[in-house]
Parts: structure tokens; C-alpha cells; sequence
């Protein structure tokens, strides 16, 4: 019906019908040429990557990217269907088979990774600035973003070769033994406020353990991964092995999770998304790894050094734009010295630098998408009715591109939803209390358990806080600060596995335990 | 006509169920001669106590039919009940005590278990029907298991990781907080110790359904930690049904983690309740296990080793080598020899000395079985041996082997439970690795060979979780057990189970020398 419409329209017609066209009959090339506000040009890829190649999707579909900084498109991608789920899969799947990765000298397996690190770090500046562009994250978050993908697909890379399983003892009749093997294709699905970096999260230790890939980005920030795959080639992983299929969860994300020949699902995103994959995934027994929301405390004690903690609280709630699972999005202050660390809070927080993500001295950037924006001001709004009171920011900045001011709500109760619900934004609340008891009480009082941070400068509190708080990551007199050696998972409702680190394999391999008998 | 007496039985077994007054401890007098007193409430927070709303149901003894006693059932409230204890005793200290304190309870009931050896071994063959064979070695088993992990308590390492001289960062393996465990009644008191065993040398605290066709052992082990010097609320059993307490456990709020073992089916449903709070699960499910003869193995001991692979405990073990794959060189002579010493085995009365398989444990158990029997027959297998039951009374069936089987038979395809084998010819080792591999299931595997690169290379290339080389179900406390595929998420014993009962918890610190 849409298509006839399209159809009839001439060449006058509309931007709209002639968007609707697009998004039915594609003509799209394969990679069109970009130019980058900083001025670089690249040539985006705009095909699904199946097979080491760019692909159309079957049908032909297309949907558009937007600069959520200046809310214009920057191109259209190629959407992937059930069917084009069904060709990756597939591809992986006789990439698995075929041996080609999963049976090979794991040193290889590791040197290809730490090629793919390699290249992209030859590329970085491009990397970073397609980041900017399509998440609308400040120039010098998508720099870091991409110093931890390079260091991570390193150190994962360095783990190849130490997957070890073990010799059990059971007395000299048999000889028995563990290995871990790989599960087979796994499906990943990857939000879209670390577009890159939850690529590699994903993607690396999947490989070093010989599984093969199907991924799918989302929708509103495809382009990082799709520019990347050109490298998967070039580093040597054989064609099959990292499939990305853009497009959108309820028909590319349920496809991956309802395929019988995905053996592992792994999801960062929303408590609720993940919830629905994680009962999808039980029909057929998937294994789940699940990286969901958080609403983290940050807690100030008396005897902290006031200014680094502003400096903390600032990067936990600001940086990235609000947009981390593990923002700690609810500060805590000792009473004694709440008045003067909200006086700091306020003027750091009217400080930070909000505005073009392209300039260098932004800290703050753009909303990743309208809808986000909304999600967002509406919080404000229902923290004002709910009595909170609006310390700094709690608008929009300008009328194009989705900015926000950096928010703080003082004087919040603990059952108002501004202090309960996940709000994905930089907007922060914050709470006095007495003692230790009692902020650790109001610390764990959350469905989540993602990450938590603490201030102080004694070490029998900052010990006492971290062993009783319920959260996976606990940073102590700093906030999020990522290591690819530390491992990140939440406790509860936060998630199921940890990524990074040595704990991340596990949720890659299955023991097998074999048990000879000597005769 | 029902005759008078048998509408009085019928009345008052109603009556029982609905307004018991079922003492908490009963006398139970075994078939060897011995009494001991069987605990019939839940067990919550270190006492029996009654179910809320009284109901009780009965306990039956598959060997004859008759009901053995009757066991509180837990509802719902009493499952709330036995969370809030659970709850009060991990946050009371028992998580947070010195590890050393857990290792002391577990290897006092190790000990414990080791004394009771006896009566729990008959109780397990009075209320499951396995030989009195079977239920020593589980009960062995069990007693090693518990003592295993007693020894994993102050091995629970985080590590420090260096990330630089700015940070200080280590991490830490947490326990969960309240498991939910839900456990099957071909194993009762095995199960029960695979899930509790790691589950509080975690540091974590237990509510668990035993199954309603097997609530006995567990309710008897249960005296056995108020002994063990095991704090008020660690343990908990709720005996009662999977629809009713089952179904509690998995959508309870306050229970972090759920370890079942039992169908893929009721696993798959288990999960997607679980999903809904975003509870850790392990699963150990089902399985149709290929064990493979290849022409060069020890003959006599392989012909042993798929027998015991299949008729151990009446074919009731989720790992069972239901599928056996005899290279075509020795197809017929294997075949020959396995229906000579499967007729050898003896069948009957597990209090028997010289029983090697007792009675399936439920009718219905039974009646599936023999339904497979019929579907084999009507899918044009051969019957080799066996495919009936035994005698009139009691859950007995002969030893049953189908030989000349498709690849796509439903007996070959789906989970039977019980001693029915399948018998499949094969030439090539591309051909029975296709085979054995062609299931939805992935829990083990045998192999009988002698050559060490056939051994290796089929092992490698076989899906399972667990690999018997030149021996079958030879479980040990060191070796992790559990399910590649729909076999289940999650390994049980050795090392990997204690991953399965922790979280990692990060601490990364800054370090600012300018402030001292």
C-alpha cells in the first residue's frame, strides 16, 4: 500500500514519500562517502556484513540514520529481516563447523584479534568521529571509548591461548580431565550508547574462544560496526565468523533469539528487553549472558576529600551524556557535609561544558535520540511533581539536537521514581544520610546491582561499604572507571555474567569432563 | 461395588489429606527388619513443623504398591515462610562468617551421612524402589560429596588485579543470597547433596523441594543438619508439588537463584519464570546419550559397561546411554553378548541383596515406559530382550533392548527414562559422531576403544558435557557434570559448580598519594 503510494509519486514528490521509497525500494550503494564535521571523510559501508561482505538485505529495506546533534540524517543502512538472520546464522554456523576458527591453534585466534586491534587503531581518529557523529557522545568520550576497544581486543586477544581446562585427580584407575569448549554461534545484541566498545565487549571474547558471531547493533547507531567489519577481513578471521546484521529488535533481536542454531544469547540493554530475551532464550535452552539497567549509588562520606568527589560525581552522572548503564544516578552525601558538597556539586555541574560534540572542550554531547530526550524531560517533570527540588538544569538546551543541561534534584524521598527508575540521562538525585548503616541500606534499597561508588578516606569504611553493598563493579574514590582487565556485570536485576576480564570466558565456554577408565 | 472397607480406606485417605493430624515423626519399619522414625513436616528454619493448611499426601513404596507414610505438603505460605527464613539466615551471619565455620557444619554432616549410611540407603530404596546396590553407592557418593565441599569453603578466591599503581583492584566471589532448588526423585538424596553441597559452602542459604514421589531422605537428612551444628534457616525443605512449590520458589522475589534438575520441558518453563526477575539459574536436564563400541575395544568390558550405562538404577539417570552405536564388524557379536548378560541381571526386590534394578519409582513412570515399548514395537524395532513388565506388583520391567533401529525413531529421538536401549550399527567414526550428535540433548557420552587417537578424537568432536572413556556413569565429586544443548545451562561438582553459586563482585580503588 505504502509501496503503491511510492510508486506514484513523481519526482516532485515530498521528502517523506521519497523516504518511504527508499525504505521500500532500495537502490542504496554499498558505501556511500561521509564527511565528518571535523572535516575527515571516509566511505561508510551500508550493507548487512555476512560472510566477510557487504550485503543487501534480501528484501532491500532500509532505514535511516540520524546526527542526533543536528537531528538531519546522515545516511541510510540496509535492514536486516528474519531472512538475513537466517543467512548469518547460518554463515556462522558452518564457520563453526567448517573448523576454520573454532578448531584452529588458539595463538591464531589471538593473533587475528590483535590484528583487528591493530587496524583500528591505526584508524582511530575516523573510528571516534563516526562514534560522535551517530551517538551524538562528545569527541573526547568517543576518544576514550576507542582506546578501551583497542585495549580490550588486545588483552581479550592475549587470552586465546590460556583457556585451559584441568587434570582431576580421581585415583590412579582413571585419568580424567576438563576442557572448555566453545558453545557454537553465538547472538549478541548491543545497545546503542557504546556503540563500538559494546562491539568489542561482545565480539572478542566470543572469538577467542572459538565461537562464531552474529550481532546486531542498534538501530539508532549502526555505523561503527558496520565501519570496522572491513578490518575483520584484513586481520585474518575467516569469512562467517562475525556476521553484523543491523536492524531492529523486535524483528532481527527475536529472530537471533528464537534461532534454534544459536547456541548463547549475550544482551546489554534494558532490564525489560532483557527480561522478554532471557524467556525467549528458554525455549530452547539458550545460555544467557545479560548486561541490563542499574540505578547506581555514589556515596560521599564526611571525610572525603569534597573536590575529587564533585570531580567523581560529575564523571559518574555526566559522562557520556547519562547515557551508562552503571551512571551513578544517585548520590548520597554525609549530612555534615552536604551543604557544601551540593554548593560544589552545583557549580560543576553548571561548569560542564554541554554543546557540539565535534568541539574538543565539550564534555557533554547530544542525546542519542528524540525519544531518549523525551524519556528524559519527562523524569524532570515527574521529579517536580513528585517535590524534589530542581537544583541546576532540568531543560533542554536549544532547539536542535538533543541537548540537555546537566540536572541535579536535591531534597528527594527514596520512593519517588526519580530516585527508583532508571532515567538514562544527566540527571542525578541526591540524598543525605547519617550514618553507614544507613546509606547502606538506601544503597541496596533497588531492584538493580550494577555498580556503586564510594568516598572516603578512611579504609575500614571504604572495605566495610564495598563488602556490604549488592552490586557487581564498586569504585572506590573514582567512578566509572572501566579497566579491560576488571570484570563488569551486575548483581539481581542488573544482569546475569560479567564481561571484561578473565571471568567474561566463562560465559563462552561449557566444561566438558572426560573420564577414561585404564585397563 | 466397592465394598465398605474400601470407601472407609478411600474416606479417610481423603480426610488425611484434608485435616491431617499426621504426627511429625512416624515409625517406619524397613523390609530388612529395622525401624527408624521418619521426620513427615517441612523442615524451616530448623524445625519440622506442620504445613500451614495441614494438607498432607502419601508416600508410596513402587516395589509394592502400598503407601509407606504420609509427608506435610508445603503451599505457597509455607514456601514464603521458608524464604523469610532462608532470607534472615543468610543476612545472620551464616555469609559473612568465617568460611572455616561452614567448612566445619559440611564435614560433620559428611560424617553424619557417613554414620546414617544404612538408613538412608533403605530409605532411598524403600521410597525410590532402586536396589539396595544403587542406593549404597549414592549414598557413598553423597557422604564424599558434602566432605569435597567442606574443602571448597576457604578456596573461594576473588583475585587482585593490576591494573596500574594509580588503582587498587581485586574481586571478589559473593555468594547469591537464597537459592531455590528444586530437585528430581531418581536420585533424592544425591540431588539433594549436589544442590546444597555448593550452594552453602558459597556461603549461600537453601530452600529446597524435594520431589513429591521421593520426599523421604531428604526430610531424614534434615535431622541430620540441626546435628551438624547447620544454623536455624540454612536449610530448608518444603516437600510438595511442582506446580504449587515449585512455581513459588521460581517467582519469589527474594530468591536470587534457582538450580533444578529434572525434564527439559519443566526446565524450559522454569527458566522463562526465572527470567522474569532476572534470577541465575542452573539446569540439569534431559538427556538421550549416545555410548559408542567401537570393533577394537575389550569386548567383555564393553558389553558390561552399556549395560550398567543403561539399566543403572533402572534406567532412571538423566545421563543414561540409551543410545548404543556398535561398529558393523562386531554389531552382532556385541549384540549377542549384551542380551546374554543383560538376561543375567536381576531383576526384583531392591532389599534383596542380589538385586542389580529395583522398580521403576511411579506408575506412571512405569506406564510411559511401556508405552515406549509399544511405539518401538509398532515403529518395526526388533525386540532383543525384555519389553515388559515385571510380575503384577510393584513398578518392575525386564531389561529391554531394541536392536535394528532408525536413526528417527521416536525411541531413539526422545527420553524414555527407564531401561529401554537402542542398538545402532555404524561403520565409519564421521558417521556415529553424525549420529550420536543428531539430538536436541548434549548431557554425556561413552566411548569403548583402545586406541588413545580414536579415544581423543571422538571425544573432542563429541557434544556432551561429561565423556566416559572405556567406562559409563562413573560419576566422581571431582568431575563436573552438566548439559551441553537442551541438557542444561550450568555444571554440577568439582570446581565449576561454586561458580554457579557466586557473583563477582569488582573493587577498583584510586589511589591518591597526595592524601596522606
Amino acid at each position: 500500500m505504502f509501496a503503491r503510494s511510492a510508486l506514484v509519486a513523481r519526482g516532485s514528490a515530498t521528502s517523506q514519500v521519497g523516504r518511504i521509497q527508499l525504505r521500500f525500494f532500495s537502490h542504496l550503494p554499498m558505501s556511500i562517502p561521509i564527511k565528518l564535521p571535523n572535516g575527515l571523510e571516509y566511505e561508510q559501508p551500508t550493507g548487512l556484513f555476512i560472510n566477510n561482505r557487504f550485503v543487501p538485505s534480501k528484501q532491500k529495506k532500509t532505514f535511516e540514520v540520524i546526527n542526533p546533534s543536528t537531528e538531519e540524517e546522515i545516511c541510510h543502512v540496509y535492514e536486516g529481516r528474519e531472512d538475513d538472520v537466517a543467512d548469518a546464522v547460518n554463515a556462522a554456523d558452518v564457520a563453526f563447523n567448517n573448523g576454520s576458527w573454532s578448531n584452529i591453534d588458539p595463538l591464531q585466534r589471538g593473533n587475528a584479534l590483535y590484528k583487528l586491534a591493530q587496524l583500528i587503531e591505526k584508524d582511530k581518529d575516523v573510528i571516534a568521529s563516526i562514534e560522535t557523529l551517530d551517538n551524538g557522545k562528545a569527541i573526547s568520550s568517543a576518544k576514550g571509548d576507542v582506546e578501551l576497544v583497542i585495549n580490550y581486543l588486545k588483552s581479550a586477544a592475549g587470552f586465546a591461548d590460556k583457556i585451559d581446562g584441568r587434570m582431576i585427580d580421581t585415583g590412579s584407575t582413571h585419568f580424567s580431565y576438563t576442557k572448555r569448549e566453545p558453545l557454537g554461534v553465538c547472538g549478541q545484541i548491543i545497545p546503542w550508547n557504546f556503540p563500538l566498545l559494546m562491539w568489542a565487549w561482545k565480539i572478542a571474547p566470543a572469538l577467542v574462544t572459538g565461537n562464531t558471531v552474529v550481532l546486531k547493533t542498534a538501530e539508532s547507531t549502526p555505523l561503527s560496526a558496520l565501519y570496522v567489519s572491513k578490518y575483520i577481513p584484513q586481520a585474518g578471521i575467516p569469512p562467517g565468523v562475525v556476521n553484523i546484521v543491523s536492524g531492529f529488535g523486535k524483528i532481527v533481536g527475536e529472530a537471533i533469539s528464537t534461532h534454534p542454531k544459536v547456541k548463547k544469547i549475550a544482551f546489554t540493554g534494558s532490564t525489560a528487553t532483557g527480561k522478554h530475551i532471557y524467556q525467549t532464550a528458554a525455549a530452547s535452552l539458550k545460555k544467557a549472558t545479560l548486561e541490563l539497567g542499574g540505578k547506581s549509588p555514589n556515596i560521599v562520606f564526611a571525610d572525603a576529600d569534597v573536590k575529587h568527589a564533585v570531580e567523581n560525581i560529575i564523571l559518574g552522572i555526566y559522562y557520556n551524556s547519562g547515557e551508562v548503564c552503571c551512571a551513578g544516578s544517585r548520590v548520597y552525601v554525609e549530612q555534615s557535609a552536604y551543604d557544601e558538597l551540593i554548593k560544589q556539586f552545583k557549580v560543576a555541574s553548571e561548569a560542564v561544558k554541554v554543546g557540539d560534540p565535534f568541539d574538543e572542550n565539550t564534555f557533554q554531547g547530544a542525546q542519542t535520540s528524540q525519544n531518549q530526550l523525551n524519556k528524559i524531560l519527562s523524569y524532570v517533570e515527574i521529579g517536580k511533581d513528585e517535590g524534589a527540588t530542581l537544583i541546576t538544569g532540568g531543560e533542554r538546551i536549544g532547539d536542535k539536537g538533543y541537548f540537555v543541561k546537566p540536572t541535579v534534584f536535591g531534597d528527594v524521598k527514596e520512593d519517588m521514581r526519580i530516585v527508583k527508575e532508571e532515567i538514562f540521562g544527566p540527571v542525578v538525585t541526591v540524598t543525605k544520610f547519617k550514618s553507614l548503616d544507613e546509606v547502606v541500606e538506601m544503597a541496596n534499597d533497588s531492584e538493580y546491582g550494577l555498580a556503586a561508588g564510594i568516598h572516603t578516606l578512611n579504609i575500614n569504611t571504604a572495605l566495610k561499604v564495598a563488602d556490604r553493598l549488592k552490586a557487581g563493579t564498586v569504585w572506590i574514590n573514582t567512578y566509572n572507571d572501566f579497566h579491560h582487565s576488571v570484570p563488569f556485570g551486575g548483581f539481581n536485576a542488573s544482569g546475569l555474567g560479567r564481561e571484561m576480564g578473565a571471568e567474561t570466558l566463562e560465559n563462552y565456554t561449557q566444561v566438558k569432563a572426560v573420564r577414561a577408565k585404564l585397563v | 461395588m466397592l465394598s465398605r472397607a474400601t470407601i472407609a480406606q478411600f474416606t479417610s485417605r481423603r480426610l488425611l489429606r484434608l485435616y491431617s493430624h499426621v504426627p511429625l515423626r512416624v515409625p517406619i519399619t524397613l523390609p530388612n527388619g529395622s525401624t527408624y522414625e521418619q521426620p513427615t513436616g517441612l523442615f524451616i528454619n530448623g524445625e519440622f513443623i506442620p504445613s500451614k493448611q495441614r494438607k498432607t499426601f502419601e508416600v508410596i513404596n513402587p516395589s509394592t504398591e502400598e503407601e509407606i507414610t504420609h509427608v506435610y505438603e508445603a503451599r505457597e505460605d509455607d514456601v514464603d515462610i521458608a524464604v523469610a527464613a532462608a532470607k534472615r539466615a543468610f543476612e545472620g551471619g551464616w555469609s559473612t562468617a568465617d568460611p572455616e565455620f561452614r567448612a566445619r557444619a559440611l564435614f560433620k554432616l559428611a560424617d553424619l551421612v557417613e554414620q546414617h549410611a544404612e538408613t538412608l540407603a533403605a530409605i532411598e530404596s524403600l521410597d525410590n524402589g532402586k536396589s539396595l546396590l544403587c542406593s549404597r553407592g549414592d549414598v557413598a557418593l553423597v557422604s564424599k560429596y558434602l566432605r569435597s565441599c567442606g574443602g571448597w569453603t576457604d578456596k573461594i578466591y576473588g583475585n587482585v588485579i593490576d591494573t596500574g599503581k594509580d588503582h587498587f583492584a581485586y574481586s571478589l566471589r559473593e555468594p547469591i543470597g537464597v537459592c531455590g532448588q528444586i530437585i528430581p526423585w531418581n536420585f533424592p538424596l544425591l540431588m539433594w547433596s549436589w544442590k546444597i553441597g555448593p550452594a552453602l559452602a558459597t556461603g549461600n542459604t537453601v530452600v529446597l523441594k524435594p520431589a513429591e514421589a521421593t520426599p523421604l531422605s531428604a526430610l531424614y537428612a534434615s535431622t541430620l543438619c540441626q546435628e551438624a551444628g547447620i544454623p536455624a534457616g540454612v536449610v530448608n525443605i518444603v516437600s510438595g508439588f511442582g506446580r504449587i512449590v515449585g512455581e513459588r520458589l521460581c517467582n519469589h522475589p527474594d530468591v536470587k537463584k534457582i538450580a533444578f534438575t529434572g525434564s527439559t520441558n519443566t526446565g524450559r518453563h522454569i527458566m522463562k519464570t526465572a527470567a522474569d526477575s532476572i534470577k541465575k539459574i542452573t539446569l540439569e536436564l534431559g538427556g538421550k546419550s549416545p555410548n559408542i563400541v567401537f570393533a577394537d575395544a575389550d569386548l567383555e568390558k564393553a558389553v558390561k559397561s552399556i549395560a550398567f550405562g543403561i539399566f543403572f538404577n533402572s534406567g532412571e539417570v538423566c545421563c543414561a546411554g540409551s543410545r548404543i552405536y556398535v561398529q558393523d564388524s562386531v554389531y552382532e557379536e556385541v549384540l549377542e553378548k549384551l542380551k546374554e548378560y543383560t538376561e543375567t541381571l536381576s531383576v526384583g526386590d531392591p532389599f534383596d541383596e542380589n538385586t542389580f534394578q529395583g522398580a521403576q519409582t511411579s506408575q506412571m513412570q512405569m506406564e510411559k515406559i511401556l508405552k515406549y515399548v509399544q511405539i518401538g514395537t509398532d515403529e518395526g524395532a526388533r525386540v532383543v530382550s525384555g519389553g515388559e513388565r515385571k510380575g503384577e506388583r510393584g513398578y518392575f520391567i525386564k531389561p529391554t533392548i531394541f536392536a535394528d533401529v532408525d536413526e528417527n525413531m521416536q525411541i531413539v529421538k526422545d527420553e524414555i527414562f527407564g531401561p529401554i536401549v537402542t542398538v545402532s550399527k555404524f561403520s565409519t567414526v564421521d558417521e556415529v559422531i553424525a549420529k550420536a550428535n543428531d539430538s536436541v540433548y548434549g548431557l554425556a557420552a561413552g566411548i569403548h576403544t583402545k586406541d588413545v587417537n580414536k579415544a581423543i578424537d571422538v571425544s573432542n568432536r563429541i557434544k556432551a558435557g561429561t565423556i566416559w572413556i572405556n567406562t559409563y556413569n562413573a560419576f566422581h565429586q571431582n568431575v563436573p557434570f552438566g548439559g551441553f544443548g537442551q541438557s542444561g545451562i550450568g555444571s554440577e561438582m568439582g570446581a565449576a559448580a561454586l561458580d554457579n553459586y557466586t557473583q563477582v563482585k569488582s573493587i577498583r580503588m584510586s589511589i591518591d598519594k597526595a592524601q596522606y
